[in-house]
Formats: C-alpha cells, structure tokens, sequence
C-alpha cells in the first residue's frame, strides 16, 4: 500500500514524512525520524514512556496514529534542552539521582513540563497525581517527586 | 496491529457517507483511541477503514446554555475537566471524566469514545445516567435521540448500526436544588478499572426533603444500571441514615456482578452499596452548598 505523506511540526519546526496509516506515532518519531529520545514501554497507554505533547496537551504517543500528526504541532524530548544546555528539570533529575535505567526518564521529564507549564506552583499530591501515567521499575519515585518539587521551585525563581 | 486505510473528513455527512459507502472491509470511527488504538492492535489483518472525527468541529465543542448541555462527544477529557461552567452544574459527570487513565490518556480519551466502547466498567455512563443524558445519533437515515440508559445493550454493545455516529450528548439542565456526584471504588488511587461505581443526581426542597433522585450502578452488571428502588428509598426523607441505608440495599439487591481477582460477587455488592451511599451524601451537600 502507498505510504501516506504527512506534514507536521515538531518541537517548532516543520517536518514531513512517509508512514504506513497504522504506525503509531511513536513509531513514526523512532523509526521514520530517527528521534529515539521517546521510549517504548507497553505500546497500551499505561506507562507513559512514550509521553509526547499535541498542540501543549500531554499524550501517549503509542496511541495516536502517525497520520494525524498532519497539520499538527507536537513536542518531544528533543525539544526539551540539548546535551550542552540542559533544561531546568533534566538538570534537576540528574541532581536528585532521579533516574537509573533510564527508561521512563525523556517521557517523564516531557510531561513534568507539561505539568509546570500548567501549575507553576503545584503540591507533591498535585504533582504524584499528574504524573500517575509515568511508571518508574527503578526508583521508587520518591527521588523523581524530588527532582520535580526543585524544579517548579527553581523555575519560578524560588530556589 | 490491523492494516488501515485513515480518512480525516470534515464534516459529519463526509463521514456518515464513508461509513455507509464502505461494503467491502470494516469501518470504524477513531475519536481519542485509547480504547480502539489498543484493540486495533492486538488483532492482525484488514484492511480496515479508520474515520478520524476529530477535524469535524461540532465532535469537538462542549455549548452550556438555558437548555442545558450539548457536548460534542469527541472532546478530550482534559479539555472538559477544565471547564469550570460545566463542572459547576455537572460536578459528577466531570469527575467521572477526571478519573479516566492518566493525565495522557485524558488528553485524548473522549466521553463518546467512553460511551461507544460501552464497557460494563466506564465510568462517565452511571454520571450521564445519572444526570438523564441522552444521544443524539446520526445515520444515512437522519437522526434519533435515545436515553443513554437505553443505548447500552450490553457487554462493549450499543444501540448504533455501524453506519451511525453519536453526534452529540444532551444533558437536560438540572431543576432547582439538584446536583449530581460520581464515585468508583479501584484498588488502588489511580490507573485502574472500576471495580464497582455509583453515580448519584439528588433534587432537595428547601427543607432538605428529596422530591427527586436517579441513582445508577457501574461495573457491577453487563450495563450500568438505573435502581428505581434505590431513588424511591431517598425520595420523602431528609436523606437521613436510614433512607441511605435502604438505598444502599436497593443498589446492592440491584447489581448482578462478576468474580474475579479484582474482587468476588458478595465484595462488589456490598462496596456498590457503600459508594451508592457516599456518593448521595456527596450529591445532597453539593445541593447545601449551592
Ligand atoms: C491506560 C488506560 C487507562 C484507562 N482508564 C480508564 C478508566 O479509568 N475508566 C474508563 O472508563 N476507561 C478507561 N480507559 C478506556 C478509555 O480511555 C475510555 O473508554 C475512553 O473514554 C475512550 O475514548 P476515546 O475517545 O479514546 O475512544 P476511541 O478509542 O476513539 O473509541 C472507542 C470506541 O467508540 C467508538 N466511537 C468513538 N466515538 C464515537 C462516536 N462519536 N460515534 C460512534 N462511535 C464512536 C469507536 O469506534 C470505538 O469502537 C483507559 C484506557 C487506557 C489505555
Ligand atoms: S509506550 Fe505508550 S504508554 Fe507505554
Ligand atoms: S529509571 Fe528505570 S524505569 Fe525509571
């Protein structure tokens, strides 16, 4: 079958390419672009790994086709900081010894974004809330809730 | 996962005509899929053809006027969580909503793709019942309103042809002195299924008395049910103990649940009876409140 051509934009730049109608996004991000920083968990929903933002609103990229990414404004990990010039939050998780394996790290840090650039200000209870859709096999999230309390303070300048 | 053909129409005759024109394969309609995403995926074959409802603007609205609510069941929980109008008058129907998934999933799972899944389990059908919402659905044929009580037919099954769309949800504006609530019990706070639910709609006079109640069971029968009996055991009192008492029997007499690990038939009916209490409680101080 002829591969569907998409136009879309990521992290604010324009970006096109050719998909399969039943690729996922995820796999659109990992395997036609080659923007493996969105990890694969459970391809169901229910790990938040592959967290990405459409047009700001925070999503499991394993449940949105490729396809309607068109006309779309999506951000992932990549747009989040570079390895140079960390982001406040990676910064913050590397502090706070937030992660080990890494898995559940780039989906993490996209959706604390998300929550930050939402409630600025949030509760450890707003904030274990928010991120329930985040599984973690290696912390035991007390460190991770730690990282993402010093970053909403950092951000709004009350460090 | 099933190979697919996806179209984006926009407008819902473009859609309705792709559905009825198409003879040769299946046709599903996509709204957030977290439900149809997931299912597409563990089957193999198709093609199957994939209409994507999002781009049709009146799927995606939400209009709360003197009439009442015409919500367009395409959009996203987070969006409807977030309107503070609509949480005013239906705080049940919009915490129903807030307790779908994660934070992800809310962002794209809609209250129709939660009533066209029609799983015993979904936890906006008790808080539409309960607030007496009706589909409005869309055929080759034109269109017909139906209770959602009576949409549901059974296990993931509806009154719709497969070349119909549930247009919008109608949800009447409640009469004075009436509020709804939604409560599901799960094993743990967040990310899982219902194990039983209970949406609640209360109307209180001025002297506390209930004239009215619709009190509906989720996740406890192949549907979510409305208990008449429940209602009539509220309406006359002061929503004292007793009158909660007896509704919580009515609800529990009511519910025909399963067994499995999640928790045994006699567990399901006393904690659908607990919830139906709580949740009444919950209804008639919002009442207090207004
Ligand atoms: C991790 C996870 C957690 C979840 N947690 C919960 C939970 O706590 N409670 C709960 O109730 N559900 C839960 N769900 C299930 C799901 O998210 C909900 O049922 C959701 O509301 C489905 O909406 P959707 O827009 O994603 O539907 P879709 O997946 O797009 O559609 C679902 C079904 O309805 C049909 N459909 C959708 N819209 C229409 C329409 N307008 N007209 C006709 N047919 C239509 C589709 O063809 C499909 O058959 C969860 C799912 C996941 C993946
Ligand atoms: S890979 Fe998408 S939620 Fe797990
Ligand atoms: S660090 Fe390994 S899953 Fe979180």
């Amino acid at each position: 079958m002829a591969k569907t051509h998409v136009s879309t934009t990521i992290n604010n730049e324009p970006v096109e390419f050719l998909c399969e109608p039943n690729q996922t996004l995820l796999d659109c991000l990992r395997n036609e672009l080659q923007m493996t920083g969105t990890k694969e968990g459970c391809s169901t929903g229910d790990c938040g790994a592959c967290s990405v933002t459409v047009n700001g609103r925070l999503v499991c990229s394993c449940l949105v086709f490729g396809v309607e990414a068109e006309g779309q404004n999506i951000g992932t990990i990549e747009g989040i900081g570079k390895a140079e010039n960390l982001h406040v939050i990676q910064q913050k998780f590397l502090e706070h010894a937030a992660l080990q394996c890494g898995i559940c790290t780039p989906g993490l840090i996209v959706a604390t974004e998300a929550l930050l650039a939402e409630n600025p200000d949030p509760t450890e209870a707003e904030a274990r809330y928010y991120l329930a859709g985040n599984l973690c096999r290696c912390t035991g999230y007390d460190k991770i809730i730690r990282a993402v309390m010093d970053s909403a303070a950092e951000m709004r300048g009350t460090a | 996962m099933v190979v697919i053909e996806y179209e984006a129409p926009q407008s819902l005759g473009e859609a309705v005509k792709l559905l009825s024109d198409c003879t040769d394969k299946p046709a599903r309609v996509l709204a957030g899929g977290t439900d149809l995403i997931v299912q597409l995926r563990s089957q193999v074959g198709g093609p199957q053809l994939i209409v994507d409802l999002k781009k049709i603007p009146e799927m995606m609205d939400a209009v709360l006027d003197e009439n009442g609510l015409s919500l367009g069941p395409s959009m996203c929980c987070a969006e409807l969580t977030a309107r503070q109008d609509i949480k005013t008058v239906y705080p049940g129907l919009v915490e129903a909503a807030y307790l779908i998934g994660s934070t992800q999933i809310q962002g794209r799972a809609s209250v129709g793709g939660n009533l066209c899944n029609s799983s015993p389990a979904a936890d906006t059908i008790p808080a539409l019942i309960a607030i007496a919402a009706e589909c409005l659905i869309i055929g080759p044929d034109g269109e017909r309103q139906v209770p959602v009580e009576d949409f549901v037919t059974g296990v993931g099954e509806n009154c719709m042809a497969s070349d119909e769309i549930l247009k919008r949800i109608i949800v009447p504006l409640p009469a004075a002195g009436t509020a709804d609530a939604y409560l599901r019990f799960i094993p743990r706070t967040e990310m899982d299924i219902a194990v039983a639910g209970a949406g609640v709609s209360v109307t209180l006079d001025n002297n506390g008395i209930c004239t009215a109640a619709r009190i509906v069971i989720g996740a406890v029968a192949p549907t979510a049910l409305l208990v008449p009996a429940a209602a009539e055991a509220l309406v006359g009192s002061d929503m004292n103990d007793t009158a909660l008492q007896n509704a919580a029997a009515a609800a529990s007499a009511a519910s025909s649940p399963i067994d499995d690990l999640r928790g045994t038939i006699e567990y399901r009916q006393h904690v659908v009876g607990v919830l139906t209490r709580r949740a009444a409680v919950i209804a008639a101080d919002r009442v207090k409140e207004k």
